[in-house]
């Protein structure tokens, strides 16, 4: 037992973007910081499969109900169903939950595309009058992006476009070389007046400077900067095979496995626990943080860690369940609470996608089209002139990610082709596949969504997990912003792929409710316990503090107040980053634990 | 990680032309050219952390856990359709020759698939008793044509006979089953002109055959 009634100036919770960033931030600033996670432990270098091939694997790799992302997505335990962990959603409302299991939760099998929001992303209730304003500006966190795509790689250009910021100098890695159907994309959309620029992925496309980065980092933290330098000096560069969906055994993209416990560990300053599905946290009599109440995966058994600070980092709505869940004499509504606002106004990304056959790309010489597995151009969101004189009939923006080509042909390969087909069979359907091959193209658009009243969790007062714990139960709504922006994304496509000579071979819905994707389904739910001016409309302050119980923060994506169409991820490290700098500066004042 | 020096960068890259799949990580000899280009260690064998539960299998040496269920008759004529939906010719083999039916079989058996098993095993009962009422043999003792001129009534759903469009339906069910299982095997990628999964030390692009191709030039590059 004695190890368990050891007191840790810090436990963090959940070790995926936001967990990872904040213990590792914690510990190299000499902090004791104890890290729970629910899923098991999770090592990238030794259980990869890189090269494994679809025919090796069950229904050649098809997603599955048990696998839904195929056998070979490094998802552990989890996907849109978590054995065990089961959430309700309320009548009439739609909406899916994917989560992970495992050490480094969905950053070990996450799309790696890396975008900063921008200065009007910060402000979009003062820009539009819908929404709400964040505490801070793009200025605020400009510094953490710096750091944090310095970190951890980042791919991208700086290409100076309005709202879509460019990074400081040198912080970004050089962008691999476009393949045909991207420079193909690109010309017909500069016709069209779209922009056509490289994307930012997590991925190193040369290995980082390890002498200089780590000082430039961490300026004055010695210990920061060796574990740092070490750590980089152990990652590659992407060698251009092996889809990163399955993870990086050689370091090359970004898993909080592969590039923030490593050093965090190697400070001497973190212990990992994993199989740690924390409950509650724990109230002292003065209202303060004494630490949480987890269930040992094996045992079963209630366990209990004592922290001067307590950080939750599970993912924004686990986040909001936990603190929903701490109810307590003081907090009888769950901990920080006080507002209401606790798994309020959850969004997530709009999403619509349309499929094209574009002739010119059909019976192409073979070549190698891997590369960094994802995509290296995309297009960000261009019409914000448009937008705001009320031209487009919905209020924010969405960005393109593209892709297709010469794939490795797994499950599915060629299925589907009968309306170009006309349903062929034998010799000629075998040369309309070759000819088809690399020819067909997938266009998304990610747009962002207002928060809205009607989306949110709360507790689902009649079900319990496996451990005992009660579930979220989630209710959802668009608005017709989301709706017309999806539609608009249709028409969007079906004219680039016009311009390409192609055609669609997705319905192409007028409608929005028809075009758009599910809630929750763009797996990029954030909101739930978002940061703002004052305690009376926000759970917590700028720097994921909650304004009722000062020793307790939440780093992940519940703090967001608003989702632009840049996907989440980076921003959660960025602003977890600052928020773990703020924890040690009040700590050392002590001002908290 | 980084037992094998990085410097053996330039001894391999002779061989990443080479084989498709590297997922064999027996000791070799030479250095993989995962090896070469990372300096990290061969690639594991297999997954001593994963639990080996559905949702959690070890993804380095894969296995199927069900068992098969088409009977040999079912495989055989299964095998005889879908050699005519992909024959072979001189690019690449037949589908029976690179075991599409097993996948085939494979595919039916798994654990929620029981209404697609009926679908196909309804499907190849229907193919035997056409081609007996018509040609009086069984699907596969009939000659290519007979075999085509069944099909074709029940290749392109759209175009079906109302009274077909449930065969129409197993067709095309079982025309996405061949093609997947054909063009997921090594002959199939390679007919394809599928030539990634290899580890290159560069990624350059599109070659200049394929930018002139596809009509791109100067400005178009930058
Ligand atoms: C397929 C896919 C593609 C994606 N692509 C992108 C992309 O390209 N760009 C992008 O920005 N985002 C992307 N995302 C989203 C991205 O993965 C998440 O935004 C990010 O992982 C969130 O980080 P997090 O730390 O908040 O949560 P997670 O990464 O989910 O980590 C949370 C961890 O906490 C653990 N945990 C949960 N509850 C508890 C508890 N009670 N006690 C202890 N531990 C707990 C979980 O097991 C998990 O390991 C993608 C997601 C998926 C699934
Ligand atoms: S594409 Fe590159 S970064 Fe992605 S998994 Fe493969 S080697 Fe790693």
């Amino acid at each position: 037992m004695g190890r368990r009634q050891e007191r840790y100036d810090a436990v963090v919770v959940g070790s995926g973007a936001a967990g990872g960033m904040t213990a590792f931030i914690l510990a190299a600033s000499g902090l004791r910081v104890l890290l729970l996670e629910a899923g098991r432990h999770y090592d990238p270098l030794r259980e990869t499969p890189m090269f494994q091939l679809p025919r090796e694997a069950p229904l050649r790799g098809a997603g599955t109900k048990d696998k839904p992302f195929g056998f070979y997505d490094a998802t552990v335990d989890g996907g849109w169903e978590v054995p065990g962990e089961p959430y309700s959603v309320a009548e009439g409302s739609d909406f899916l939950w994917w989560r992970s299991r495992m050490l480094g939760g969905r950053t070990n099998h996450w799309g790696r595309i890396s975008l900063r929001m921008g200065e009007y992303d910060f402000k979009p209730r003062s820009r539009d009058g819908l929404g709400f304003d964040w505490p801070m500006n793009y200025a605020d966190l400009a510094p953490y992006y710096d750091k944090t795509e310095a970190l951890i790689g980042v791919y991208g250009t700086n290409e100076g476009l309005e709202n879509t910021p460019d990074s400081s100098p040198g912080v970004l890695q050089p962008p691999p070389r476009p393949r045909g159907y991207e420079l193909l994309a690109r010309k017909a959309c500069r016709r069209m007046g779209i922009p056509v620029v490289p994307s930012h992925l997590a991925i190193l496309t040369r290995t980082q400077d390890a002498d200089q980065l780590p000082r430039q980092l961490f300026p004055g933290n010695a210990l920061a900067q060796r574990v740092t330098a070490d750590s980089m000096r152990g990652r590659a560069a992407c060698y251009w095979a092996t889809p990163c969906g399955r993870g990086c055994s050689i370091r090359a993209n970004f898993q909080s496995t592969t590039v923030l416990l490593p050093p965090a560990l190697a400070t001497g300053n973190l212990e990992v626990r994993a199989g740690a599905m924390v409950r509650e946290v724990a109230v002292d009599a003065n209202g303060q943080a004494s630490g949480v109440h987890y269930v040992d995966g094996e045992t079963l058994l209630d366990e209990f860690v004592g922290a001067r600070v307590v950080v939750l980092a599970a993912s924004a709505c686990e986040s909001a369940r936990v603190l929903l869940n701490s109810k307590s004499g003081l907090f009888p509504d769950g901990l920080a609470n006080s507002s209401g606002l606790v798994g309020k106004y959850v969004m997530d990304t709009v999403g619509a996608g349309v499929q094209a056959h574009v002739p010119a790309l059909a019976g192409l010489p073979p070549h190698n089209e891997d590369g960094a597995s994802a995509m290296h151009m995309y297009m960000p969101w261009w019409q914000y002139g448009e937008q705001l004189a009320g031209r487009l009939g919905f209020a924010r923006g969405y960005h393109i990610e593209f892709g297709g080509g010469r794939r490795m042909p797994g499950a599915g390969a060629f299925s589907g082709l009968e309306p170009l087909t006309q349903g062929s069979y034998g010799q000629q359907f075998k040369d309309d596949c070759r000819r088809y091959y690399g020819s067909f193209l997938h266009f998304d658009g990610r747009g962002e969504m207002i928060p809205n009243e009607d989306s949110y969790c709360e507790i689902d007062g009649d079900k319990v997990d496996r451990y005992g714990i009660p579930v979220l139960k989630f209710h959802w709504k668009w608005s017709e912003h989301e709706l017309r922006q999806a539609a608009h994304m249709h028409s969007t496509f079906a004219a680039i792929v016009d311009e390409m000579g192609g055609k669609t071979l997705t319905p192409l819905q007028s409608d929005g409710a028809k075009a758009i994707a599910r809630g929750g389904q763009i797996i990029h739910e954030v909101g739930g316990a978002r940061m703002g001016e004052s305690p009376g409309d926000s759970v917590l302050n700028q720097y994921c503090q909650s304004w009722d119980v000062p020793n307790l923060f939440v780093t992940d994506g519940a703090c967001f107040v608003s989702n632009a169409d840049k996907n989440p991820t980076l921003s959660i490290m960025a602003i977890a980053w600052r928020a773990s700098e703020y924890i040690v500066d009040q700590m050392a004042q002590r001002n908290i634990g | 990680m980084t037992r094998r020096a990085v410097l053996k960068v330039i001894a391999t890259t002779t061989a990443l032309g080479g084989a498709a799949g590297i997922s064999c990580a027996e000791p070799q000899e030479e250095p993989s050219a995962h090896e070469a280009l990372s300096g990290f260690d061969p690639l594991p064998p297999r997954n001593p952390l994963a639990a080996g539960t559905p949702t959690d299998p070890d993804l380095l040496a894969p296995s199927v856990p069900w068992d098969f269920v088409l009977t040999d008759e079912e495989r055989r004529l299964a095998s005889v359709l879908a050699d005519v939906i992909l024959p072979g010719d001189d690019r690449s083999p037949p589908a029976s020759a690179v075991g599409v039916v097993d996948y085939v079989d494979e595919f039916v058996s798994a654990p929620g698939h029981e209404e697609l098993l009926a679908m196909v095993r309804g499907g190849l009962v229907w193919l035997n008793r056409t081609a007996q009422e018509r040609f009086g043999a069984g699907f596969a003792d009939i000659s290519a044509d007979q075999q085509r001129e069944i099909c074709d009534q029940v290749c392109f759903e759209p175009a079906a006979l109302p009274s077909l469009k449930p065969q129409a339906r197993f067709f095309d069910l079982f025309r996405d089953l061949v093609s997947t299982g054909y063009w997921t095997t090594d002959e199939g990628m390679r007919d394809l002109g599928y030539v990634g999964n290899v580890p290159l030390p560069s990624f350059d692009g599109p070659p200049p055959e394929v930018l002139q191709r596809l009509g791109l030039s100067g400005e178009d590059l930058e």
